[in-house]
């Protein structure tokens, strides 16, 4: 178990360099000058010679790499070119939001897709199975932007059930802010709950044809017992890694989502940076999401280990 | 027992392909589908001429107008006729989905291929897919655009670099369970290069996973299109797109929510299609998937 928790610590480490160096890539050798970007076109050759200079922008690229790779490695982001602040201390102030908004989003997602999925695997062909098939198909071509400003119409400005967008005054206690929260998860968690109830039957279905669960059946044992704690045992390694997964679609669609409700998270920082070219800003925002990502799968890969005694490791 | 009817095999041998175009048509889901997708189609190629108005054609008077006769989806802030700019933005969408389908296909193969069958570079090549997979589709994609510019160019080459390594996966993995069967060995044995190995035995056989793929593809990248415009990281807002017609409705969608119900609309109905019509193409060219469903 050591050995293979250590060799999956590795490989995380070789695909987090390889996310630095496209990182790398995506600012200093795809073509445009940032220099020139960050200045405007009102800008003299003199002033992007010196702003060039200024970012290191003028050493020739190997040397920027392996400097940009040193700063990574001391996880130094840089400052900032436009909110007179570190990346790392941007980042930090809004990453709170950001993560209780897809911890949110991501329970509701499971406490959604789970339960249907396993439903409608149990209920297969029926016209409810159906009926839930095409809810997730739906879910899942729904863009949250648009779930979002269809929730702030119907609930927020017709029903005044939920406020609009923001995330209240600075003194508003959790649970006011949790009510700000509300619409922007069920927004982000629909489309994840979609692929979650989807992953689930499939697994479920799976599972269902296994003699062993027919043994059960036959045993004599209630049938809810056979589905939750024979089949479904063995079908929540797989529900699991899909939910690892969807941990990326939330991560990008909070940049979204905290867009249409005006909520200040990273999403909101990463969209009016690109907006703005605050390159260091971009980078640093790849860097970290992408490294929660990679994380988590980690963490994932590793209880899969633990919960599924036929992994090898 | 003469009057049992023994069903005939098929006296008309079918292509592969009529065949799989009546087992989607069977099931209505994906035939009622296809047609939202041909009307989707219509629309967009025949933009110029079937717009009932120009899609930037302003008219004061007629601002933030409800659906009439006259204008079926209403009118925007600036008169201008919902329907029509609509029409403009499948074109858009569906152009970028074509392209982003092509780029990200040609490439996941070759990538695909070259890794799975000829195991060059394997271990790079899949490193560097987890790596960009390591990014939220939407994020890559924003990124790129903040590096790349605005044209349509653009959002091809940032969508497909983002679809790439997924296509590249299925490939691969497709390639690994052909490399092992016994048609590929035989090839090889009677001393078929690798090029015809590829060319006649494997790419052949990669076509039904890649159609699947590519289907979803399309689907993925009408919705991280819509999010990018919407963000206002996609083309530039002078030209009309679902997502960016959505973005200028928030200000007006109290008074006017047609605004955001029709290019909305067009979305959830283009997407959704090409996922029912990806599922039923799954269903119908992998036999195991539709005994269980």
């Amino acid at each position: 178990m050591t050995g293979y928790i250590l060799r999956r610590i590795a490989g995380m480490v070789v695909v987090m360099f390889l996310v630095a160096t496209i990182v790398f890539l995506i600012s200093h050798v795809i073509p445009g000058d940032p220099a020139a970007v960050m200045l405007g076109p009102a800008a003299t050759a003199a002033d992007i010679a010196a702003l060039r200079s200024r970012l290191g922008l003028d050493a020739p690229l190997p040397v920027q790499y392996v400097q940009f790779m040193q700063s990574v490695a001391r996880l130094r982001l840089g400052e900032s070119i436009f909110l007179s602040r570190s990346v790392a201390q941007a980042l930090a102030e809004r990453a709170p939001l950001t993560l209780q908004l897809t911890v949110l989003s991501a329970g509701l997602a499971t406490l959604i897709g789970v339960p249907i999925g396993v439903l409608s695997a149990v209920k297969r062909g029926s016209f409810l199975d159906q009926a839930l098939t095409a809810f997730a198909m739906a879910g899942a071509s729904l863009p949250s932007f648009w779930i979002g400003l269809t929730l702030i119409e119907f609930l927020a400005v017709r029903l005044h059930l939920l406020p609009v967008a923001g995330y209240g005054p600075p003194d508003a206690t959790f649970v006011e802010r949790l009510s700000y929260l509300i619409m922007p998860a069920i927004a982000l968690g629909i489309p994840s709950s979609a692929l979650i109830m989807r992953f689930t039957r499939t697994s479920m279905l799976d599972v269902l044809q296994e003699d062993y669960v027919r043994t059960a059946r036959a045993k004599g044992l209630a049938p809810l017992t056979v589905i939750l704690k024979h089949a479904f045992r063995n079908a929540r390694t797989s529900v699991l890694t899909v939910i690892g997964l969807t941990v990326a679609g939330l991560l990008g669609g909070a940049i979204v989502t905290e867009t249409v409700f005006a909520l200040p998270g990273v999403g909101n920082l990463v969209v009016s940076a690109v907006l703005r070219r605050d390159y260091p800003v971009i980078q640093g925002a790849l860097l970290v999401i992408s490294g929660v990502y990679v994380l988590v799968n980690l963490a994932i890969d590793i209880l899969y280990a633990m919960l599924d005694p036929r992994v090898r490791y | 027992m003469s009057d049992i009817t023994v069903p005939l095999p098929a006296t008309r041998t079918a292509s592969p392909a009529g065949l799989l175009l009546r087992r989607l048509i069977r099931r209505r889901l994906v035939l009622i589908s296809l047609l939202i997708l041909l009307i989707v189609l219509v629309a967009a190629v025949g933009a110029p001429w079937l717009a009932p108005y120009a899609p930037r054609k302003m008219d004061i008077a007629h601002r933030l107008a409800a659906p009439s006769a006259a204008h079926w989806f209403g009118t925007d802030e600036f008169g201008r006729d919902v329907l029509s700019r609509c029409m403009y933005g499948a074109r858009l969408s569906l152009t970028v989905g074509f392209f982003v389908v092509l780029a990200s296909l040609t490439c996941g193969t070759v990538i695909g291929v070259v890794s799975g069958y000829l195991r060059q570079f394997d271990g790079v090549l899949m490193r560097v897919t987890d790596a960009l997979m390591a990014f939220p589709d939407i994020l890559l994609a924003i990124a790129l655009m903040a590096a790349l510019g605005a044209s349509l160019t653009d959002v091809v080459i940032a969508l497909g670099t983002v679809y790439t390594p997924r296509v590249a996966r299925v490939a691969r993995g497709a390639v690994l369970v052909l490399r092992e069967l016994q048609f590929i060995e035989a090839a090889e044995a009677l001393g078929a290069s690798s090029r015809r190995v590829i060319l006649v035995h494997l790419l052949p056989n990669l076509l039904s996973p890649l159609l699947v793929q590519g289907t979803f593809v399309f689907a993925f990248s009408i919705l991280t299109e819509a999010a990018l415009s919407f963000l206002g990281a996609g083309v530039p807002p002078t030209s009309p797109t679902w997502g960016n017609m959505i973005a200028q409705a928030q200000e007006y969608m109290q008074d006017a929510d047609w605004l955001i119900l029709a290019p909305g609309l067009c979305i959830v109905l283009t997407v959704l299609s090409l996922q029912a019509v990806g599922d039923g193409l799954r269903d119908a060219l992998d036999p195991r998937l539709r005994r269980l469903t």
